[in-house]
């Protein structure tokens, strides 16, 4: 056993730390989490507005634009009344609202940072290694400093899930960028492109296909991770699943499960197939 | 002159807007050049800007290190205007290097380059973009043409990093496929085109800028030959309506005879000997031209022999018939 008596605490000195800031920018904070709740509210209406016909003919327009094949079209459109027959369209459609804020935001920073990171070799310098160290630190981690700041609810689940999520897109806007072929950069510098429309011109839109595979990979990300967040109360889908757990109740459990893999598939089925159709080197 | 018509057709170029500072008078001078060279160097080396190229043994540690490549060594020269100059020799010995310093794709370690009175190493980052956007234009081996942009946009695309409006900029570019045979093709992107294609875009995007200098690095040594040898005679029929001062590199003295007005061979760096094709044929300089001079000479003679053969087989053949 450890020595008892080496005990030591920290978490009075955290707790405290944590009440002043929040006593101190109180008001900043409370501002910034109304602003995101109503962004997510306003987003949850939408989606709670389409009726479930609504989203099966969305996706079957989504993907056969993304996939162009008359069976995954069809097993796609279909797979979202299996949700709505287990009793669960309400909480998938909360977890979606969350999922879509997070991923929007992820975005919304992470593109932007990982074109500086490629632009810029001190962004590069510093980002780098906090991504590295992102990656290896297992989700649940990112629940305690969003708990920390905005308590219980949807906005720290939302903040969780969108730190959580932003990594991919970032990393892989960067290494696109870098990898865009050095011959069309010549060409364009050549012709007397600037910094800005080097950059506009050519390498982001060559860097499409590696963006657009980011941004899917950082919409799974934030499907995965908002299930994580009911823990502190993101409610959904995942909230299902944890109370199951806690009644150990396996049925109940698997239909939420079956759920969340549903809305993966279908998620990841589209962005990937839309990633796929940009790609400049299969356009004729 | 060719300089002013460029700028009179840019609609964005306003009187006031900034002149290129370096600019000399070219009033005076009757024969000014085209592309003058001044002792140029590039060595690629950790930190090669301003080094001290009169010092011999910096320079001969530098050619020995294994960091360090002396690409450009001490390069003179001149090219007149409405000129083909060709840059001859082997790969490695630095012609893609220096034509890229001409309009500093390539940072020259030391020297200078005046194009058209403009002192392009003197240049800042504005004005070497104003610069580049309508004084030279480039073709390059590999075509450099942008994937995700289709043939008329990838010719239009100098013109639109000049503020070409978008109309104007169009028609004018597919007037340039036109003159390079391509019209049919504006809609496609460059992937469903050939390599003799590909780089027919190439030259129009080089064309419809309507730059007085024209940098050409290989343009022709990915292709077979029989279109190689197309595209070269399209260049001269080109050419002899433009009168543009062309800067050629090449590793082929067929093509440099074929072309070339004048050309300079190059050798680890130097130049080695400068003078029109026919002499430099009819005089190598040393061991290093002769050999280019000897490949000629033997595809030549092999060439002979084969039509000989040729004629005597048909002869033979008419006999049997007989
Ligand atoms: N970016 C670079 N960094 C270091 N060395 C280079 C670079 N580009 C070219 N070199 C070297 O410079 C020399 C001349 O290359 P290059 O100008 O491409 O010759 P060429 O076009 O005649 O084949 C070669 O030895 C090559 O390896
Ligand atoms: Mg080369």
């Amino acid at each position: 056993m450890f020595p008892s008596a080496w005990e030591y605490h920290i978490a009075p000195q955290i707790n405290d730390a944590v009440r002043w800031l929040l006593q101190e920018y109180g008001a900043a904070f409370d501002k910034f989490s109304n602003g995101l709740l109503k962004l997510l509210l306003s987003i949850q209406g939408m989606l709670q507005f389409v009726p479930w016909w609504g989203y099966v003919l969305i996706i079957a327009v989504l993907s056969w634009v993304a996939v162009k094949k008359i069976v995954p079209v069809v097993v796609l459109s279909l797979m979202p009344v299996i949700i709505g027959v287990f009793g669960l369209w309400g909480l998938a459609v909360e977890t979606l609202a969350i999922v879509i804020t997070s991923v929007v935001l992820a975005l919304v920073i992470g593109i932007p940072l990982g074109i500086l990171m490629a632009e810029v070799k001190i962004f590069d310098m510093i980002f780098r290694p906090i991504l590295d160290a992102m990656q290896t630190m297992p989700s649940f981690v990112y629940l305690i400093p969003a708990m920390m700041l905005f308590g219980l609810g949807k906005v720290p689940a939302i903040i969780a899930t969108l730190i959580y999520a932003a990594p991919p897109v970032m990393r892989l806007t960067s290494l696109g960028i870098q990898l865009v072929p050095k011959p069309a950069q010549e060409a364009a510098r050549a012709y007397g492109a600037t910094r800005w429309q080097l950059l506009t011109e050519v390498r982001i839109p060559l860097a499409m296909p590696s963006i657009l595979a980011g941004v899917n990979q950082t919409t799974m990300m934030a499907l995965a991770m908002v299930v994580i967040a009911s823990m502190i109360g993101a409610r959904g889908l995942g909230q299902e699943v944890l109370l199951a757990i806690n009644r150990i109740d396996v049925g109940r459990g698997f239909e939420a499960g079956l759920g969340i893999v549903i809305m993966a598939i279908v998620i990841d089925r589209i962005t990937q197939g839309m990633a796929k159709k940009w790609d400049p080197q299969k356009r004729a | 002159m060719d300089e002013m018509d460029t700028r009179r057709r840019n609609p964005e170029e306003s009187p006031g807007s900034p002149e290129i500072a370096g600019k000399q008078s070219p009033s005076g001078e009757e024969k000014q050049a085209a592309i003058k060279i001044n002792e140029l160097w590039k060595i690629y080396a950790a930190n090669d800007i301003d080094l001290d190229v009169e010092d011999e043994d910096l320079i001969k540690s530098l050619d020995e290190s294994e960091e360090s490549v002396v690409a450009v060594r001490d390069v003179s020269l001149e090219v007149n205007p409405g000129e083909v100059f060709i840059i001859m020799g082997l790969s490695g010995s630095g012609k893609s290097t220096l034509i890229r310093c001409l309009l500093r794709l390539v940072e020259p370690s030391n020297g200078q380059v005046v194009i058209n009175g403009y002192d392009v190493t003197a240049m800042n980052k504005k004005e070497l973009t104003e610069f580049r956007r309508h004084q030279v234009a480039m073709v390059f081996q590999h075509y450099g043409l942008l994937p995700h942009k289709s043939v008329v946009e990838n010719v239009a695309f100098g013109l639109k990093l000049q503020g070409v409006p978008k109309e104007e900029r169009r028609k004018r570019a597919m007037e340039a496929l036109k003159t390079v045979g391509l019209e049919k093709w504006a809609n496609y992107y460059p992937t469903s085109l050939s390599g003799g294609m590909r780089q027919r875009v190439g030259i129009a995007r080089a064309l419809v800028v309507e730059s007085p200098v024209l940098l050409m690095d290989e343009p022709f040594s990915g292709l077979d030959p029989l279109i190689r040898r197309e595209m070269q005679d399209e260049l001269v029929r080109l050419q002899e309506e433009m009168h543009k001062t062309i800067f050629f590199v090449t590793h082929d003295l067929d093509e440099a005879m074929r072309l070339g007005d004048r050309m300079a061979v190059m050798r680890s760096g130097s130049i080695v000997q400068i003078g029109k094709p026919a002499e430099i044929f009819a005089n190598p300089a040393d061991d290093y031209v002769a050999r280019f001079v000897q490949d000629k000479r033997d595809g030549i003679r092999k060439a002979d022999e084969q039509m000989e053969k040729f004629a005597q087989a048909r002869a033979q053949s008419e006999k049997v018939v007989d």
